[in-house]
């Protein structure tokens, strides 16, 4: 690990321009992640700026009937939370679908949804990656692409989201919450928050330098039964093939993403409109302009069954 | 005489910081310019009740501070990345892996590690289970599936869900399924997973 100096701040402005402020600057948060890229030397950061005291680990409701939900909010915490599990159970089942238990422990709300990729030629530090050294070339196109993205990729990276909370909360229409190094806040639609990896694939998200999640906040609850579904190659702590989730309401009608496919948590509204016809026609819809490898078309098929299993659940719920 | 000096180097080497940077010191001048010192800092925990004062490098993970600063090497490092629980310990009553975790953000925590569960004369009852279970063939990765155990069935009583839950609104059982899923954080390379899974139920079946 390179050496680096470390302070804990205060408020959320006062770490933002902490991070502002110090060139090769990061937040940390849980650490889960971060750390074990430092060890790697994938992530290098000279400065960090622990954002632990903040007092960012609560859940309220909003004035419009829906959750706010504070950056370090641990996904066991968030989990755990009985409304959550009452009104967006799609959330709770996507955060225990992922990582293991000492791990959901530490990682953050806001940590978890700035996870980087577990593409293995992002990991390989002797592998060429453009988004970990921008213009080096991807390994990954060509090579050993499995786990890797089916839709949304670039001839610069295949890379995939490799999160659940996050496709549960796209499902949701969350919103993620900001405060800039000048203090100003944001509010940022999770359908813009992460990015495609278009030919600045080492953006994973639409963050500016320094700019700090405060909060996630969730509409009002839409009712319906919720889903997530998630393949991998074993059953428990694993990244996802590929993953579902789903709000199927009484009518047939409803909503999905899928996680494990693309740069981000997949969603297209247009695919939903057709929900009541069955999974192929989602599918055909959300993935037509899908361009997988040799390695990894299977998901296009497996999310079509993974979907066809959620709405049976549905109907049997 | 040239294996003399090569012998005191090594010793003075081994001595403090500020002994080998003099002893390195005729080498620096002909080197580009070094870098800067890493950064320490004062780090004060409590550690199976007992409070601990350190001064450690930034970099100094949990786990290696428990190990190489305070000698307690029965949390054990294993992967060093997270994926394979041999370094779980208990921090603030939760699991979690001290390997992903730096020292200085447990300002003021407390720690609880394999040797502050039982001791070889009293042992934790979940170490008696294990023992009469068979829970290990080679014992590496015990401590962390020990601790991670004893968290497990503290989440299952305080009814944090998981995903082989079927109804979230009910409460967890410490059913085998649970057990095994609430552990797959823990890899045990002997493969003793069935018995570790029946020491868990043993102990649960005591305590609920």
């Amino acid at each position: 690990m390179k050496p680096f100096t470390y302070e804990r701040a205060k408020t959320p402005a006062e770490a933002a321009a902490a991070v502002a402020r110090q060139p090769g600057a990061k937040f940390l948060a849980g650490g889960t992640n971060l750390l074990d890229l430092m060890k790697l030397e994938i992530e290098t950061p000279r400065h960090l700026v622990d954002v632990q005291d903040l007092k960012l680990d609560r859940i309220e409701p909003t004035r419009e009937g829906g959750l706010r939900i504070g950056a370090l909010v641990t996904n066991t915490a968030l989990a755990a939370d009985t409304r959550v599990r009452r009104d967006y159970g799609v959330l709770t089942r996507a955060i225990v679908a992922g990582a293991s238990g000492q791990l959901r422990n530490k990682a953050t709300t806001a940590g978890n949804l700035l996870q980087r990729t577990r593409c293995p030629y992002f990991y390989d530090s002797n592998m060429p990656c453009n988004k970990r050294k921008p213009g080096s070339g991807c390994a990954a196109i060509g090579g050993y692409s499995r786990q890797l993205a089916v839709i949304g990729s670039s001839d610069q990276c295949i890379a995939t989201y490799p999160g659940d909370m996050a496709v549960a909360m796209r499902v949701l229409d969350a919103t993620v919450e900001t405060v800039k190094a000048d203090g100003t806040t944001r509010a940022i639609p999770i359908a813009d928050f992460h990015r495609l990896p278009g030919d600045k694939p080492h953006l994973d998200n639409s963050l500016e330098a320094g700019e700090l999640i405060t909060a996630v906040t969730l509409p009002r609850p839409l009712g319906g039964t919720h889903h997530y579904e998630k393949v991998r190659d074993r059953a428990s702590y694993a990244f996802a093939l590929v993953s579902v989730a789903a709000v199927i309401q009484k009518d047939g009608s409803g909503r999905v993403a899928f996680g494990g496919v693309a740069h981000k948590p997949w969603r297209v509204e247009a695919a939903d409109a057709v929900m009541t016809q069955g999974a192929a026609a989602v599918t055909a819809r959300a993935f037509a302009n899908a361009r997988p490898t040799d390695d990894n078309a299977f998901k296009i098929p497996l999310a079509t069954r993974a979907l066809a299993a959620t709405i049976a659940e549905g109907k049997s719920a | 005489m040239m294996s003399e000096i090569e012998m005191s180097r090594r010793g003075v080497l081994a001595g403090s910081a500020a002994a080998a940077a003099l002893a390195a010191a005729p080498q620096v001048e002909a080197q580009p310019a070094k870098a800067p010192a890493p950064a320490t800092m004062p780090v004060s925990l409590t550690v199976n009740g007992k409070r601990r004062d350190l001064t450690l490098d930034t970099r100094t993970t949990l786990l290696d501070a428990l190990r190489e600063h305070l000698k307690l090497t029965g949390t054990k490092k294993g992967c060093d990345h997270g994926q394979c629980g041999a370094c779980t310990v208990i921090v603030n009553g939760e699991r979690i892996n001290s390997c992903l975790s730096l020292a200085v953000q447990h300002q003021g925590d407390e720690v609880k590690t394999i040797e502050g569960l039982g001791t070889p004369d009293k042992l934790h009852p979940m170490q008696a289970a294990f023992v009469r279970h068979d829970g290990y063939q080679c014992g590496y990765c015990t401590p962390g599936q020990i601790c991670s155990a004893v968290a497990v069935l503290d989440e299952i009583r305080r009814g944090v869900p998981s995903h082989v839950q079927a109804d979230l609104s009910a409460r967890p059982q410490p059913t085998n399924i649970e057990m095994r899923e609430r552990m797959s954080g823990n890899i045990c390379r002997c493969g003793a997973y069935s018995n570790i899974a029946e020491a868990m139920a043993d102990v649960a079946g005591a305590s609920v």
